[in-house]
């Protein structure tokens, strides 16, 4: 099938374990009257060839921020400050306009929050991904086209009649997996899914959920799934990132993470989880985030935190391997 | 039993096309029922996907919209018929929580506003030292202090302070119910137990009832005293929240909880289960039970008329699905009941 030839003849000859993206101290502000917002500062972070990265954190954390600004998409009053963002080697950060529309969509391809709105009402669905593959490709033979994005559809799980539709025809389900199939339909060694299952109730997140496993299962793409739950997490990601304010304060392997989270905001966000196995006291916590123009010295976690000693207070805890493959930032341990 | 708080009975509501599409219904809410007892507080949790028909029962009880048939009992007195002064009274005593804190906000007004509006309308104190008094009062319900908060404007808190505030405006009026639109799903997860504990502490403390309506049943299973889970407007199971969730019949409500991402990565989802195609999810079925199209049970009675509720055990746990049907010879039915397991297996 070409989505799979154009991917591996896209990509290098190392096998499993190379990098696909690379940040590095990535920082990203955004200018308001009293003082630069601080909303990515200085992440670095891998994604590996064929790994779903989960990036979790409540909203305001900086995590669809961090995304923007590996596409370059970030809009002013933000900016990317430092930093450097490297798709199979090559730094997006420092490449001219013309180059970086080569890479855009092609390499890295953005599910952006709340995709399913983002289709244009008065296009059919086959004009839609038509365009996203004809832009970036030139013009293909209709037959051929027509082909490859009944291909495309088939491999979201949609049947071939979606091909003739409107968007308003279609359920919140089906337009997002419409999206994923966009998303897919250049070959890109790296998806970046904001939400994706956001605003869908649960059945439909399940089938929508599933329709990116397989995708990645099919394609061998990388991903990075953004998002706030912690159970859909465990259930699609291989390892996770936590970002608290800008920052990240764990990574690790799904497993490790989820059996021994060593950050105490990794443990507030696990316990905070609702079950419906069992019924729990509640754990309340105090929510009071410091003033993100104004960084309080040293953890940017002590307001919160319930372990806070007089070090967190004044000197900033760095991102440690602290288990094997599992790093945290905290004066804890 | 002594009269309820709040009754409602067979309510059904229809939307009717509008200008374009006369002739074409929606039918929002059918024959539902719903009892508050008076005494003691409860947490009711309304739950259901989205379009099931919730926030209309919400608008409903609230006054914003009129039943097509039915009647809504408050105290035993028809809303639709009280007078303007019992009227007032009435919105009164049920309070509303909404879904974004952010919207409910004018961003031009400092955050005391809203609780100065409401202390004007319905006249609460005085003076405007008692107004103070009652304010801090009911931040001090919600864990806040006034000097922290009320001379902010609302871009200066976040969602959950905003979504607190909410509550203490409600609990200003010292209400008897407080209907909550989901109230904590645009809440970041580790402050949602934040203000599901403070609608707890006003039922214990102040015997205030809640009407929680959600699509999530978890947090409903950690707060609520009784559920009611709707499908495209009717009821599909009711009952005490704990044995409907831990023990669920309707075949929809199972594949519900099912559905629920499970926090545990070495229980993985089975991904070999198959899903109905969404365009199976959508259809609808005019007479008979509406889950019919995604019943994996489903019978062929199951299209002649809708099912009614069904008695699932001595308690008030109830179904509405032919396979509790006491009527039939339970072999068929217990047939259905025995395979569900094969089904359910992430248990």
């Amino acid at each position: 099938m070409t989505v799979t030839k154009n991917r591996t003849s896209g990509l290098g000859k190392d096998g499993a374990g190379s990098h696909v993206l690379e940040v590095r101290d990535l920082r990203v502000h955004y200018a308001t009257p009293l003082g630069d917002v601080i909303a990515v500062n200085g992440v670095s972070l891998d994604v590996y060839e064929g790994e779903t990265l989960g990036l979790v954190g409540e909203s305001g954390c900086g995590k669809s921020t961090l995304a923007m600004a590996i596409l370059r998409l970030v809009q002013p009053p933000g900016r990317i400050v430092g930093g450097q963002v490297r798709i199979l080697g090559t730094d997006l950060v420092r490449l001219k306009d013309a180059e970086l529309r080569q890479v855009r969509w092609s390499q890295v391809a953005l599910i952006p929050q709340g995709a399913m709105n983002s289709l244009n009402p008065v296009m059919r669905v086959k004009n839609q991904i038509a365009e996203a593959i004809e832009t970036h490709q030139g013009t293909r033979d209709p037959a051929e086209l027509k082909e490859r994005i009944l291909r495309l559809l088939a491999m979201v799980g949609l049947p071939g009649r979606v091909y003739n539709m409107y968007p308003h025809e279609l359920s919140g389900g089906m337009k997002q997996r419409v999206c994923i199939a966009m998303a897919i339909s250049l070959a890109p060694s790296l998806i970046i899914a904001d939400e994706p299952t956001s605003a869908l109730d649960v059945v439909v997140q399940r089938v929508v959920a599933q329709t990116l496993l397989d995708v990645k299962r099919t394609l061998g793409v990388s991903m990075i799934l953004i998002g706030h739950d912690m159970g859909l997490m465990a259930q699609l990601v291989d390892r996770i990132a936590v970002m608290y304010a800008g920052n990240i304060v764990e990574i690790a392997p799904v497993k490790d993470i989820f059996a021994e989270p060593l950050h105490p905001y990794t443990q507030l966000l696990l316990a905070s989880i609702p079950s419906v196995k069992e019924r729990k006291p509640l754990v309340v916590t105090e929510g009071l985030t410091h003033d993100l123009r104004r960084p309080p010295p040293g953890c940017i976690f002590q307001l919160r935190c319930p372990f806070v000693m007089d070090k967190c207070r004044e000197v900033v805890p760095p991102l440690r391997e602290l288990r094997p493959n599992h790093y945290a930032a905290c004066h804890l341990y | 039993m002594s009269q309820p708080l709040l009754e409602v009975r067979n309510a059904t509501k229809i939307y009717r096309g509008g200008f374009l599409r006369p002739g074409q219904q929606l039918v929002a809410l059918q024959n539902f029922h719903l009892t508050i007892p008076e005494k003691p507080a409860t947490i009711t949790a309304i739950a259901g996907e989205s379009g099931s028909g919730k926030t209309t029962l919400a608008n409903l009880i609230l006054g914003f919209i009129g039943l097509t048939s039915g009647q809504i009992l408050y105290r035993g007195q028809d809303i639709s018929v009280m007078s303007p002064q019992q009227k007032l009274q009435y919105t009164r005593q049920v309070q509303a929580v909404f879904q974004d804190p952010y919207a409910v906000y004018n961003p031009f007004y400092r955050v005391k506003h809203i609780f100065d509006l409401v202390i004007k309308n319905f006249k609460l104190a005085p003076n405007l030292h008692a107004a103070r008094e009652l304010i801090e009062d009911a931040l001090k319900m919600v864990g806040m202090r006034g000097e922290e908060v009320l001379e902010k404007y609302p871009h200066q808190l976040s969602g959950g302070q905003r979504q607190r505030m909410m509550v203490a405006r409600a609990y200003l009026l010292k209400p008897s119910l407080i209907v909550a639109d989901e109230p904590v799903s645009m809440v970041d997860a580790s402050l949602r137990a934040m203000i599901l504990d403070i609608m707890l502490k006003l039922r214990e403390q102040q015997n205030i009832s809640f009407l929680y309506i959600t699509h999530d049943l978890s947090t409903a299973y950690q707060v609520c005293d009784d559920i009611y889970i709707l499908y495209q407007g009717s009821i599909a199971e009711k009952g005490d929240t704990v044995r409907v969730i831990e023990n669920p019949k309707h075949p929809y409500v199972q594949m519900l909880i099912e559905s629920i991402p499970v926090p545990d990565p070495n229980q993985k989802w089975d991904t070999n289960v198959t899903l109905p195609s969404e365009e199976e999810l959508r259809s609808h079925v005019d007479v008979g039970c509406r889950f019919y199209p995604r019943c994996p049970y489903r019978m062929d009675r199951c299209l002649i008329k809708q099912p009614a509720l069904f008695q699932i055990d001595s308690g008030d746990h109830q179904a509405a699905c032919y396979l509790y049907d006491p009527a039939v010879p339970s072999a068929e039915a217990q047939a259905g009941v025995t395979e569900k397991p094969a089904a359910n297996e992430a248990e």
